[in-house]
């Protein structure tokens, strides 16, 4: 009851201190949408409300003890005062009394959110990280695709973490904490969404060049609508609908394309960059960085090195039709 | 800028045991380095393919009578005994020497083998552990051989006994890390 | 040397007496404007940073340059500015504090600051030989090994802070031995200035906090040099290795940087409120128990790395205890407060502006000293507006404070007060203005270290906001330099004591002699100057006045020579050794023997000259 009431009362304060700024924060961690999520923000509100308390009594303190000593003529010396054992007791005490009300919250949180998740249903997505993009893997499914991730609403998710290159950090903060990529370790987080929608995350742990441009989606589906997705995904490549799409299949063959990237079902076999079997189903390009529109796929593929400097894929020299082919064929495999 | 200090001791032997402090951590952080790494080691050779444990426990043996030559050195300075300054002063420093000399053949013997600074993890973590403490032995043997050479010049009286014992104290620890390393290199192989 | 220290000449003579001097005095001066200078730099890298991320989507700055920027910014302000303006203070206030003519080690105290020097502009020469380093200040590894780092940059940021580390222990031996050492009679622990206390403790984690950094430095240079395995997965080694050492300094770094704030505040609260400090042996065990704990918090830095609950919850608890001491810290200064006469000087000023801002970063602190709130916060704009909080509002308001409290000392020159307090409330508001929206935009999604952020996340205004504050703060330095050139031009005779303050460096002219204390002064008790006594033999000018200004307490003149330590050439002469080997580290051996052979000479050059000279 009382929990509720801070929760309430807290997300009040937030919407009035946000209020101004109108808008959505798809990115928010003051904004839970999974069981993880939810976790970490009803302990940070706690705390929050310790500290809003703690501010304000010492803040107050502070503020009438600077006005109500201040220089005043006629005031003789102050009288000299060494110390006062039983204040130096009370307020020993008094924060550590605070601390043991958040520690014990903190320490079962820990418990809860640091161990993997023993859920026999849950739905295993491998998630590597990359300069400067992510790879999702569903082994059970056989699904592999780049920077979206689909789940099901209400299935416990149970992401295992590992990175290609260097040191990445996994956040989607409306569905949970950030857990770091590292080379050579695997680790784990597992959460529960508990609302149908487009959440955003991005790497949060320094990564080179482009870390600020390594976004990325999680879409959470009704169990329906991700099953559809599951099927559509795990299969091989759409057949294309007319000639520039089939012209575009052509560019790509005949270029650097096939090198770096996968589309199942045709010869293009790479694995250095994203899978691209369904990229015309994603909602983004470059990693969470620009809406899949024929538009911005032209543009990243005219001049993807200014659109996201210092990633890996080269600016090859294509001609205007070309490109559009291209786009057409990509926007194509969905 | 000498006189009585707040604590009596001197400030050149005050120095001289915070420095010793500080070396802690340093040898400190590189064998829990080493000591972590130890078993990780992924391609060959492995320690128990090429450490001489019997040659090193030589090795070891010398650098403990170089300490124990230190201790005559400083009693010889503390006594005004010239000869057996310069004596003992020297002799530790040879025994320092021949202990580098032992670790130079180790190294160019583990090097000979295939075992050079980057072959693995263990060689990486070895060489660096094992070098920085050579390098604190060479160091001692500079400092030694120009108190020798002071000695020599007949500018090393009882009145610079502090000088010896301060080079003493920094040639104990050095030997001190050694059994350490020797310990948990060697002999838990 | 002149045996007559007349005032004036303290800072006279040539840039020859610059270079050989060995003046604690001077050296605290020559670290001062070094860390001024850079201070003033990072802060304009700082302005940068700020101007790119005004709007989302700018292109002000490239990404190569952005992360080059931010790296600088961090690892200057830490290594070039803070740690430098600290040092500072330590030089010219410690020896006056506790009545000795200078530290331990002179020349040790030179060459320490002039490898720092070196080590600064070696690490600014990156710019000018293919980019400075841009692995931010941490340099997590892999990201800055070989491979992923393949430019001159990283090796420029290792080297630079080797050889700027060198200078930190020898500096961490001298004030040790200094403090421990050359107290004046009747001057014990227990009477020991709070500032010079926490002088001694930042002296010992200097001490035990920088091998392990250098350690993991040398083993970073190895892997990228030579190709050892210290951090390399596929060899079977654990990258979060360079974490674990890398914070296992990093953090006690904090407690180095935030301590003489804490020490300054200590002392300027109680001159200030004309009342001794309320508590004095529970705020100097506070500050040992802050540093005590500062060691065992490290992985605090590291709760997403994934090292399992047990680790997290340890570290967890032990970070929150040090809400303990840090609160028994600020409520024994408001207990100074209470009942005092406050006169808000500058100094003043700032120092209860510490106390004020302190409060909301370490309040911002608990939040992610909770492991799994963390998860939220790290590696977001909530945890650069808490560290900016207690960096700003802790350290840099300390060393203001501590800057207009003993600069008439150092002069002889009077601040204009109403410029002073002009500087204060623009720092005061940009602070706040800069800063507090950080909070916001971190929890709502802004990851750090991004050179621009996206359109549609909400955090257009909050950055705004903060460039806004960003601008402010550059005004903030037009009072202060108005201060200065005014005070250069007709500042006021200081004399020995304006403030009525309490402790010994009070008791000599302003600017001090060379010397210091012409008698070496007795202490029977803490506050020696607001319970004076003068004692008969020993020429001691003054009288008591009562109720009136405390009385120099020190004779213009030496009753009898002072053996002072003469200038040398040596310590800049190792130092440039030690430059050179550090220059032959980016990838030419025979330059490093060269450096090294320099510095050897250099050693025994110092080694054996005569160390004292009479005058």
């Amino acid at each position: 009851m009382k929990r509720r009431f801070v929760q309430t009362a807290s997300l009040l304060v937030a919407a009035v201190l946000l209020g101004g700024c109108g808008g959505e924060y798809p990115q928010s961690a003051l904004h839970p949408s999974s069981d993880f999520a939810g976790r970490l923000d009803g302990l940070f509100n706690q705390i929050f409300w310790w500290a809003v308390g703690v501010f304000v009594i010492v803040e107050g303190v502070l503020l009438y003890t600077l006005f109500r000593w201040r220089d005043r003529p006629g005031r003789g010396r102050p009288e000299e005062v060494h110390g006062h054992i039983l204040m130096e007791i009370g307020w020993t005490l008094a924060p550590a009394l605070i601390l043991v009300a958040i520690a014990i919250p903190t320490i079962q949180t820990i418990f809860v959110v640091d161990r993997p998740t023993d859920d026999p249903d849950a739905l295993v997505i491998e998630v590597v990280g990359r300069q400067w993009w992510w790879e999702f893997r569903y082994p059970e499914l056989g699904i592999v695709t780049a920077n979206e991730a689909h789940i099901p609403v209400g299935r416990t998710i149970d992401l295992r973490l590992r990175s290609a290159d260097v040191l990445h950090s996994f956040w989607v903060p409306r569905l949970g904490g950030k857990r770091d990529l590292v080379p050579g370790r695997e680790n784990h987080l597992w959460f529960t969404a508990d609302s149908v929608g487009v959440f955003w995350g991005q790497c949060a742990e320094y990564c080179g060049t482009a870390h600020a441009l390594m976004s990325m989606r999680v879409i959470v589906d009704t169990p329906e609508d991700f099953a559809a997705w599951a099927e559509l995904n795990a299969g091989d490549a759409v057949p294309l609908p007319d000639a520039q799409a089939r012209a575009g299949q052509g560019v790509f063959m005949s270029n650097a394309c096939v090198s770096c990237h996968t589309i199942r079902g045709t010869a293009a076999r790479g694995v250095f960059g994203p899978d691209l079997t369904h990229f015309g189903s994603r909602l983004t390009v470059g990693a969470g960085i620009l809406d899949n529109t024929l538009d911005n796929v032209v543009l990243w593929l005219d001049s993807t090195q200014h659109v996201k400097p210092g990633n890996f894929m080269p600016e090859v020299t294509l001609t205007d039709d070309q490109i559009a082919a291209l786009a057409a064929y990509l926007r194509a495999l969905r | 800028m000498s006189g009585p200090t707040s604590t009596g001791v001197s400030h050149r032997k005050l120095a001289m045991w915070t420095f010793i402090g500080s070396e802690c951590m340093l040898f400190g952080t590189l064998i829990a380095t080493y000591m972590i790494y130890r078993g990780r080691n992924i391609v060959g050779p492995y320690p128990a393919d090429l450490l001489n444990i019997p040659f090193i426990t030589v090795t070891t043996f010398v650098l403990l009578m170089s300490s124990l030559m230190m201790v005559l050195a400083l009693s010889a300075v503390q006594r005004g005994d010239a000869r057996g300054t310069k004596l003992w002063l020297a002799m530790t420093a040879l025994f320092g020497l021949i202990f580098l000399g032992g670790q130079y053949y180790e190294f160019s013997h583990f090097v000979h083998e295939g075992l050079g600074l980057s072959r693995n993890l263990f060689s990486s973590s070895f060489f660096v552990l094992t070098g920085t403490h050579g390098a604190h032995v060479a160091g001692g043997v500079i400092w030694l051989s120009t108190l020798f050479i002071r000695a020599q010049q007949g500018k090393l009286d009882r009145t610079h006994a502090e000088t010896v014992e301060i080079a003493g104290l920094y040639w104990h620890f050095v030997d001190v890390v050694w059994i350490v390393l020797f310990t948990l290199i060697y002999l838990l192989v | 040397m002149s045996a007559n220290g007349s005032h004036e000449s303290l800072y006279a003579g040539g840039i020859w007496s610059w270079l050989t001097t060995v003046d604690h005095k001077r050296i605290g001066i020559l670290y001062f404007v070094t860390g001024f200078v850079f201070l003033l730099v990072a802060g304009i890298e700082g302005q940068l940073i700020r101007t790119q991320l005004a709007q989302p989507g700018l292109r002000i700055l490239d990404p190569e340059l952005y992360n080059q920027l931010f790296t600088m910014h961090g690892t200057t302000m830490v290594f070039l500015a803070g740690m430098p303006l600290i040092t500072a203070f330590f030089n010219y206030i410690v020896p006056l504090q506790i009545g000795a003519r200078d530290v331990a080690f002179p020349r040790l105290n030179a060459f320490s600051f002039w490898v720092l020097l070196f080590g600064g502009l070696f690490l600014y020469a990156s710019f000018f030989f293919g980019g400075a380093p841009d692995g931010g200040w941490f340099a997590y590894t892999p990201l800055t090994n070989a491979e992923y780092s393949p430019g001159r940059g990283m090796d420029f940021y290792i080297l630079a802070l080797l050889l700027a580390g060198v200078g930190s222990i020898a500096g961490g031996v001298n004030f040790l031995v200094t403090i421990v050492n050359m107290r004046a009679p009747g001057m014990t622990f227990m009477r020991l200035p709070l500032f010079t206390w926490m002088a001694l403790i930042v002296s010992i984690l200097i001490l035990l906090a920088f091998p392990p950094f250098t350690v993991g430095l040398v083993f970073m240079l190895f892997d990228r040099t030579f190709g050892t395995h210290f951090y390399d997965a596929a060899a079977g080694a654990d990258p979060v290795l360079w974490q674990h050492l890398f914070w296992v300094f990093g953090h006690p770094e904090v407690y180095i940087l935030i301590l003489p704030a804490f020490g300054v505040v200590s002392d300027v609260i109680p001159a200030f409120s004309k009342k001794a400090l309320f508590g004095y042996p529970v705020v100097v065990f506070s500050g040992i128990l802050i540093a005590f704990l500062g060691f065992g918090v490290w992985v605090h830095h590291m709760f997403s790395v994934g090292l399992g609950p047990i680790v997290n919850a340890v570290f967890g608890g032990a970070t929150m205890l040090i809400a303990i001491p840090t609160g028994i810290k600020i409520f024994n200064w408001i207990a100074t407060l209470w009942g005092g006469q406050l006169r808000y000087t500058a100094a003043m000023l700032f120092a209860v502006g510490l106390v004020a801002t302190f409060t909301i970063g370490g309040l911002s602190g608990v939040m992610h000293a909770s492991p799994p709130a963390d998860l939220q916060q790290t590696d977001t704009y909530f945890v650069v507006a808490h560290f900016h909080y207690v960096l700003i509002g802790g350290t840099v308001f300390g060393l203001f404070s501590g800057f207009y409290y003993w600069f008439p000392k150092a002069t002889g020159r009077l601040l204009s007060e109403r410029l002073g307090a002009a500087h204060f409330w623009l720092t005061f508001i940009a602070l706040n203005v800069t800063f507090f929206p950080m909070h916001f935009s971190g929890l709502l999604g802004m990851p750090r270290r991004t050179f621009t952020y996206a359109e549609g996340l909400g955090l257009d205004l909050f950055n705004l906001i903060s460039t806004i504050g960003a601008f402010i703060f550059t005004l903030a330095f037009l009072p202060l330099i108005a201060n200065l050139w005014r005070t250069w031009r007709r500042g006021e005779e200081a004399g020995p004591n304006p403030w009525d303050a309490h402790t010994l460096e009070w008791t000599m002219s302003s600017p001090p002699p060379h010397y210091n204390f012409a008698v070496t002064p007795r202490v029977d008790r803490r506050d020696p100057l607001w319970h004076p006594h003068v004692e008969p033999g020993l020429g001691w000018a003054g009288e008591v006045e009562p109720g009136g200004v405390s009385p120099r307490l020190q004779p213009d003149d030496p009753p009898e020579p002072i053996v002072m330590p003469d200038p040398s050439f040596w310590p800049l002469f190792m130092s440039i050794g030690l430059l050179i080997a550090t220059i032959g580290g980016l990838g030419s051996l025979p330059v490093t023997l060269v450096g090294a052979a320099w510095a050897l000479v250099g050693l025994f050059g110092w080694a054996f000259e005569p160390s004292e000279g009479g005058h």
